[in-house]
């Protein structure tokens, strides 16, 4: 269905080719799943399917690909629109119209469909999504996971025999990104289309792949059957470190495959000693904080009590109040309640003051940067923070990440931004550090080393409160966990406890080895030895 | 849903109610009568509270009231500091402030006559009317759909505007993304520093959208049935557009009415010719065109209707009359029967059309006020 004979691809200012000598087969109905590190040229790739690559984006495209007979050198990506379907990574800014049928029929409307033959195709599609009860909202009112439905529904209704979806669930929560992937299953096992998809986070998605290609960054690409990729790959989904851990040469691709396999082998790690109560003392505490933003209640009633050198994750869906809460306890958002930290409230304290108490890093980093290299935004940093020069830079220096001063900020990796971001937040000297929605974007080797940061500024006495939709990340970086759910605290304790409990939370190793209460690979090879 | 399949036999093709709304605009026009005009005023408020939707455009009809009201208190403003003191009742008198002789007929302060007042009253309410109509265009008809039936060979210029339509509110939510971002610096940035730094990341994030969006529109064939341009169309509408102009400038301005009307009517052939060639390159179908019938007729007949009542009753008696009160001597405006049919036309639109049924979001998650509240739902910048 879709080859790529010796491709290349090159852009203009790049140093070496993204891609290069790229060949490969991919067989019709295959769901084939695209991974590697940020950078190592998973978009590239997938653009390259409908030529978005190099049509849109500039570069050199050497060798030939065709998809379904159709070569992407001879036919622009709108000619290729009917036969490959391309899903972007946010699917709210590739929205063209404003309701969902609207958006669904854009893309006939635009191949000149006859308006009879369209109107059964958008109920055909609306159906097939499971989003006929959506056909009038508004595509601004749609929750993340709905939006992604209409999205990869209105790529469906020109009727093409490829889908591309670049990072389909990255935003998502567990729940809407279940959604999303039951969706994408149906379309290939009922419709028997072929999906080329991206993503970083694997635990959910590889079971269904046919096929996997690893871009290891050096331009090359890895393709096979997936337990023999993961095995080989430097991307480790907790299973392919489980496997790692236990000498397993091929990973299991599913809970299930290596719960039987772990059963028949006999593994019984020892669960790991449960901490001690904590007796540090407490630096953050709320009470009844509450959240309106006119009359709707985003957070009600919530107490909250952070200790000095604690980590604790705060879960729930998508809108539960999650972010609403951190910028209240930032004192950034007006609430009702009482909060203070080390005896004093940051609310009133003004800005400038109130992040040397407690400081947030919001969900889009990139915000809080303007300047034009890093070295000026580590110099103005200073200059906010009254810190001595060179504060800054040395931050981030000890946070681990060595970027030169002279580098853009816009041209980081999203791992690298969030450093230079925290560093900038963590020069002001705070008592509690606030991060929303840290890994969002980040593959494993980022998110590996934002859990040594964080574990390295918890031993320095700071507490952290990370929301986060990612619970291998929670399970691998907090010691208690908070559960929001619809504006209200629900559940709080043990990140142990709470997340084995509950199947939709479970981190992938407390399924492996229920009833035995281990959370991480690094859980069980600790308990095995 | 059932209930909300309804809603689309109750939607008015868009055309229709700016039909109206431009139709009632030109009756608005020809009179500075107060009643009347506060009469249309009143009837377009209710049309539009009673048959508006629950859409984002559709709030907009507040802006264009308080715009109306500043504007009534402009002119007002103006009047009182340096009007002109025609008339005889002086209601209070200003200090005034003397200027140097070149500067003479302008004049600071001074006595304030009710004439002079009532007059800008008058005409200023007869504007803020006028903005009304183009407020209750806006809120009953969805700008998009009005784009979408505009001839085919506007459609590059419509989804300009349609794109930039979708644009403007995005860039406001991340403008208040960033600027709440900022406060977690500390702030440090003073006076128009501040702008510069919300300006940098506001506009990297407009033209990541803006690029995305390309991307979305290529991926999905935009662009892809254009024929190629058809040689000497442009030329042939350049001339017939000209020739229209002419012809519309000595049919106003000279007594060749003959020679007027003529080169007025060739032009309009010919726009019209250049616009149906134009358009055949274009092969896009709709989805769901929007109908025009027997409702979308009355509609737009009760704005044309009003416009010809007031311009006729205008033409039969150019002295002013009922239409135009005197304001010195002071008068109190009269009321006659024909202006009450206006208001009635205004108000016309009611029978043939129906309420919508509320609609009601399942979630208030969802609910673009809290999401525009919210920073967790901006979306990531794109990761290369």
């Amino acid at each position: 269905m879709i080859t790529f004979d010796r491709v290349s691809v090159r852009y203009a200012d790049a140093d070496s080719s993204t891609l290069d000598q790229v060949s490969l087969q991919l067989p019709e109905g295959d769901l084939c799943l695209v991974i590697g590190a940020t950078g190592s040229g998973k978009s590239t790739l997938l653009g390259a399917i409908n030529g978005l690559v190099p049509h849109f984006t500039g570069g050199t495209l050497g060798g030939r690909v065709v998809v379904d007979g159709w070569d992407t050198a001879l036919h622009r990506p709108r000619d290729m629109a009917e036969v490959v379907g391309y899903v972007g990574q946010d699917p709210l800014r590739g929205f063209v119209t404003d309701t969902v049928e609207d958006e669904i029929a854009y893309g006939m409307e635009q191949l000149g469909i006859d308006p009879v033959a369209m109107r059964k195709r958008v109920e055909e599609t609306l159906d097939l999504l499971g989003i006929a009860d959506l056909r009038r909202r508004p595509l601004t009112e749609l929750s993340g996971g709905q939006q992604q439905r209409v999205a990869i529904a209105s790529v469906l209704a020109a009727q093409p025999r490829v889908l591309v979806l670049d990072e389909p669930t990255s935003a998502l929560d567990p729940t809407a990104a279940q959604d999303v992937l039951s969706a994408i299953a149906t379309l290939v096992h009922e419709v028997g289309l072929t999906v080329v998809l991206a993503e970083h986070r694997l635990e959910r998605v590889m079971q269904a792949a046919d096929s996997m290609i690893w871009l290891p960054g050096d331009g090359s690409a890895v393709h096979g059957n997936p337990r023999e990729v993961l095995a080989a790959a430097s991307i480790t989904p907790p299973l392919a470190a489980l496997a790692r851990a236990v000498g397993w040469t091929e990973v299991p691709l599913s809970v299930r495959e290596a719960r039987r396999r772990a059963l028949a082998e006999g593994l019984l790690p020892t669960p790991p000693t449960p901490p001690v109560a904590e007796t540090a003392p407490i630096v953050l505490r709320a009470t009844d904080v509450e959240v309106r933003f006119g009359d709707v209640t985003a957070v009600r009633g919530v107490d909250l009590e952070l200790r000095a050198g604690s980590v604790k994750a705060l879960m729930g869906r998508n809108g539960a109040g999650k972010s609403s809460l951190l910028w209240a306890l930032q004192g950034a958002l007006t609430c009702a309640g009482h909060i203070e930290i080390d005896g004093i409230d940051p609310r009133g304290l003004g800005a400038a003051k109130a992040r040397r108490l407690v400081t947030l890093v919001p969900q889009t980093a990139a915000d809080l940067l303007y300047l034009a290299t890093v070295g000026a935004e580590c110099d103005q940093a200073d200059r906010e923070s009254d810190a001595p020069a060179g504060t800054t830079a040395g931050l981030l220096a000890e946070l681990g990440i060595q970027l030169p001063p002279d580098r853009d900020p816009r041209d980081l990796s999203e791992g690298q931004r969030l450093a230079l971001v925290l560093a900038i937040q963590l020069a002001a000297g705070p008592r509690v550090l606030l991060l929303d929605e840290p890994t969002r974007g980040l593959d494993y080797r980022s998110k590996a080393e934002l859990h040594c940061i964080v574990d390295r500024l918890a031993a320095r006495g700071m507490a952290v409160l990370i929301s986060t939709h990612d619970v291998e990340f929670a399970a691998l970086a907090s010691r208690g966990t908070l559960l929001m759910a619809d504006g209200e605290l629900i559940a709080e304790g043990r990140t142990a406890d709470l997340l084995t409990s509950s199947p939709a939370y479970a981190p992938q190793m407390s399924k492996v080895f229920a009833p035995i209460p281990v959370l991480t690979p690094d859980d069980v090879a600790r308990g095995l030895r | 849903m059932a209930t909300e399949g309804t809603t689309t036999l109750t939607t008015l093709h868009p055309w229709a109610w700016w039909c109206w709304a431009i139709g009632i605009g030109i009756a608005v026009s020809g009179t500075t009568n107060p009643l009347l005009l506060a009469l249309i005023a009143t009837a377009m408020v209710v049309v539009v509270m009673l048959r508006r939707s629950s859409a984002p455009w559709a709030r907009s009809v507040k802006a264009y009231l308080l715009l109306s009201l500043f504007v009534i208190g402009m002119r007002v403003f103006f009047q009182v500091a340096i009007g002109s003191g025609s008339g005889d009742t002086v209601l209070f008198t200003l200090p005034e402030i003397l200027l140097p002789h070149w500067a003479a007929g302008i004049r600071l302060g001074g006595a304030v006559t009710a004439e002079g007042l009532v007059r800008t009253l008058y005409d200023a309410l007869r504007l803020a009317v006028m903005l009304l109509c183009i407020g209750a265009a806006n809120a009953l008809a969805n700008p998009r759909r009005a784009l979408r039936s505009v001839p085919a060979a506007l459609y590059e210029a419509s989804v300009a505007v349609v794109v930039a339509l979708s644009v403007a509110p995005q860039l406001i939510e991340s403008a208040q993304r960033v600027r709440r971002a900022r406060r977690l610096r500390g702030e440090s940035a003073k006076g128009l520093g501040v702008l510069s730094t919300v300006a940098m990341p506001v506009l990297s994030d407009a033209i990541e959208r803006s690029i995305s969006l390309a991307a979305g529109m290529e991926s999905r064939g935009f662009a892809r049935t254009r024929g190629l341009p058809i040689r000497g169309a442009l030329p042939l509408m350049l001339a017939s557009v000209l020739l229209s102009v002419l012809g519309l400038f000595l049919l106003l301005s000279s007594s060749w009415w003959l020679l007027a009307s003529s080169l007025l009517v060739t032009g309009l052939l010919g726009t019209a010719w250049g616009f149906h060639r134009a358009g055949r390159a274009l092969r896009v179908t709709a989805h769901r065109p929007d109908s025009w019938g027997w409702r979308e007729t009355l509609v737009a007949a009760s704005g044309v209707g009003a416009a010809v009542l007031v311009l006729g009753l205008g033409w039969l008696d150019p002295s002013g009359g009922a239409l135009h009160p005197s304001t010195d001597p002071l008068q109190w405006p009269d009321l006659t029967i024909a202006m009450l049919v206006v208001t009635a036309l205004t108000l016309a639109p009611l029978l043939p059309t129906r309420a919508r049924p509320l609609q009601t979001v399942p979630s208030v998650r969802h609910d673009t006020r809290v999401r525009s509240l919210r920073p967790q739902v901006a979306p990531e910048l794109a990761s290369r």
